[in-house]
């Protein structure tokens, strides 16, 4: 009765609805996301120029073509912060998605005991904010404080340092993935265990053969989020630096950015890496997004 | 029903103006506008980060209703720096802002820093002229001098009593000393090589001879990886090496520890030290001592400078006249430099100041020393500074965190680190379009 009644109602209305539900959303994309881009954009092009006594207090911002990309792209340094980034990444996102997954098949094992409590205390870490996460693993690293072996193992050590670094990224990072998968091996139908028992699998061969394949999609989206996580990495290093002098002010790229920007107060220098590093951003992550696409459409085939 | 209307409203709006009063920062804030109108006092904000400067503001609003100081400590150091030129570039900065020397002509350059050369006419007389090149460039005042800080040799006393150590006076004994320390007491080192502060190398090459930045006319000459640095440099390299030094940067959870047990038996620190010993090793009360820095050559009374700030009125300040008025009152009145001695321990800049009663006693830390003030007041006209700090020091200071960390962590040459500093300052300095010699 209600239903006929809003029906001519309903028939206008389905049109604008969807806009107006949106609209939240585009303007908020559109403040902080476009504008700030677009401005981003505009600073890469200038350059302040000092004129006029021996300060120049009388600087001016001149247009400077693309001279700030020039010397972006050819800032070894740069580079040098990508390969930091990768090496970190390459560490961080096998190493999360790895654990999270082991995590949520231990706590899906039927013989598993206390599970409330593990998946709790799994998934505290990703509620400490990254910055304090670093400054209490800071503690632990530093030979003088340090309560895990800082004295006898040098977790400032040019190599182990990534080692360091991508431990506090995994440490915060496993919980919130493992949350993902768990939830993702809940929803799975009980009847297929079953059956799979009756043939007589082992509970490992389940796991393996049964649970991998079918939450394969939410760990390809687990996988994407690291690779998010990972490429935009600035807390933990940035935290760590005062500590040592194993991270420099150009460790990774986003730091690069902040440094150029805050603190040799080139800001148009710093807009131009940000403008390439987003294009990068960007390419990787589209790359990524395509991936899990296939694997999840591949998955939803397998399934049926 | 009608009153009890009335008295919600009347609730609200105080309400509304309690929260309006709060985000000013005053109680007695004036609405927004009339800031130009002669009626009411005039509101001034102040970025500091000294411990306690807010009892001395206090002071000043006690003693002057019509010009009230809101204090506020949005970061320290090279950190306020930065956050003093974005909200420049945002134009909502404070009135006044203090500035450490070696940042002052780069916020000048960034036209952050007002000229006050008009406003402080009758207060340039109270500083000798030493101290007031750190804020007069090309003949403009851009700051009233807060304090000076004279690099010095802040030492455990027993420690040294311990191991039979005795303070060293030159840097070949200071260098005998650390060897000496360290064979006696494997765990114990004579002080850390701290890549983590430009200020502590920079006080040690200007104590050398160095001049990092020189002027003529309007162009620069920039001379970071010269004779005197090298040397500096290259002393210091060879303490490392040695392992009779730790390596380790300063004001880490790290270097408290070492400062707090006794591992690091010596701090070569600014006269404001004593301060911040207090929070940096809480248990060590009354087990340090200060002497003169070491000398390249034995008797030369040359020392160089850590820090040392002054109080400066910004461009985007709408009250110039009552912000100078205020920033000379801070630094030259006897009651306001006998507060800070007393609360921050500071060293003043004026030279009046420098001969106030608090002066005559120990900073609390420090009680074993009845002669701290002393010995200050002889190393200070012996301090020798760069003849100018450069206009982009932030970049040179950057540099110097990476290259000499870079060089700590690989063991390389310190001498290739000064290198990289001087081309790193040389390309920003072109890039901006100064002109070099």
């Amino acid at each position: 009765m209600v239903t006929t009644a809003a029906n001519p109602r309903r028939a206008a209305r389905p049109t604008r609805l969807p806009y107006l539900l949106a609209l939240p959303a585009v303007l908020l994309f559109l403040l902080f996301v476009l504008a700030p881009g677009i401005y981003a954009l505009v600073l890469s092009f200038q350059a302040r120029k000092v004129t006029g006594g021996l300060l120049g207090s009388t600087s001016t911002v001149v247009f400077a073509g693309l001279s700030n990309y020039r010397s972006v792209l050819g800032d070894s340094a740069l580079w040098t912060s990508t390969l930091r980034m990768i090496a970190v990444g390459a560490i961080v996102i096998p190493a999360t998605v790895g654990l999270a997954l082991l995590f949520a098949l231990l706590l899906d094992s039927p013989r598993a005991r206390l599970v409330r409590f593990a998946r709790l205390s799994i998934f505290l870490p990703y509620a400490v904010p990254g910055v304090i996460a670093t400054l209490l693993w800071g503690f632990m690293y530093l030979p003088a404080t340090s309560p895990i072996g800082g004295r006898h193992f040098d977790f400032f050590g040019s190599t182990q340092v990534f080692l360091s670094v991508a431990n506090i990224c995994v440490w915060g990072g496993v919980g919130f993935n493992m949350v993902v998968i768990y939830t993702a091996l809940r929803a799975l139908p009980p009847e297929v265990y079953e059956a799979a028992r009756i043939d007589g699998a082992t509970e490992t061969q389940i796991a393996l053969r049964i649970k991998v394949p079918m939450v394969l999609p939410a760990i390809t989206m687990c996988t994407l989020f690291s690779v998010l996580a990972a490429l935009q990495l600035f807390n933990e290093p940035n935290t760590l630096k005062p500590l040592s002098n194993a991270i420099s002010s150009d460790w990774v790229p986003l730091m690069k950015i902040y440094t150029d920007a805050f603190v040799n107060a080139d800001i148009y220098h710093a807009a131009a890496t940000s403008i390439i590093f987003a294009l990068g951003v960007l390419i990787v992550s589209f790359a990524a997004a395509r991936m899990v696409q296939s694997r999840a459409d591949l998955a939803g085939k397998g399934n049926r | 029903m009608k009153a009890s209307h009335t008295g919600f409203t009347g609730v609200m709006l105080a309400g509304v103006l309690l929260a309006a009063g709060c985000g000013g920062g005053s109680g007695t804030a004036p609405a927004p506008g009339s800031a130009s109108a002669a009626a009411g006092p005039v509101n001034l904000t102040f970025w500091d980060w000294d411990p306690n400067m807010d009892k001395v503001v206090s002071l000043w609003n006690q003693a002057h209703p019509d010009i009230h100081v809101t204090l506020a400590n949005p970061a320290g150091g090279d950190e306020l720096v930065s956050k003093t030129i974005t909200a420049h570039q945002a134009k909502n900065g404070p009135d006044l802002v203090k500035v450490e020397y070696q940042s002052l002509p780069a916020l000048v350059s960034a036209g952050v820093v007002r000229d006050i050369t008009d406003l402080t006419k009758d207060v340039v007389s109270k500083f000798d002229d030493v101290t007031l090149k750190s804020t007069r460039f090309e003949g403009k005042v851009y700051g009233i001098p807060q304090d000076v800080a004279p690099l010095m040799l802040f030492y455990r006393t027993d420690v040294f009593k311990k191991y039979g150590i005795s303070v060293p006076t030159t840097w070949d004994e200071y260098a005998k000393a650390a060897a000496d320390l360290h064979k006696k007491a494997p765990k114990a080192y004579m002080t850390n090589f701290d890549a983590g502060n430009p200020g502590w190398f920079t006080g040690l090459v200007q104590q050398a001879g160095a001049d990092w930045w020189t002027t003529s006319g309007t162009s620069w000459h920039v001379d970071i990886n010269g004779a005197a640095s090298k040397k500096v440099a290259t002393y210091w390299e060879n303490l490392v090496k040695s392992g009779v030094i730790q390596k380790n940067p300063s004001f880490s959870p790290q270097w408290n520890k070492q400062m707090n047990d006794g591992t690091l038996a010596t701090w070569i620190s600014g006269a404001w030290a004593p301060a911040q010993l207090g929070g940096i090793a809480p248990a060590t009360k009354g087990k340090w001592a200060v002497a003169p820095l070491p000398a390249w050559t034995a008797g030369d009374a040359t020392t160089g400078i850590w820090g040392g700030s002054a109080t400066t009125v910004t461009t985007d300040s709408a009250h110039p006249a009552e912000a100078a008025k205020f920033a000379a009152w801070l630094n030259t009145d006897d009651a306001a430099l006998t507060a800070q001695i007393e609360h921050i321990n500071i060293y003043p800049a004026a030279t009046s100041g420098r001969s106030l009663p608090p002066l005559k006693q120990a900073p609390p830390f420090l009680p074993n020393q009845a002669d701290y003030y002393d010995v200050i007041k002889q190393a200070a006209p012996s301090a020798r500074s760069f003849s100018m700090w450069g206009p982009d020091v932030t970049v040179t200071f950057r540099s110097y965190t990476d290259s000499f960390g870079a060089a700590l962590q690989a063991g390389k040459p310190f001498g290739a680190a000064l290198d990289q500093m001087q081309d790193a300052t040389v390309a920003d300095m072109k890039k901006l379009g100064f002109t070099l010699n």
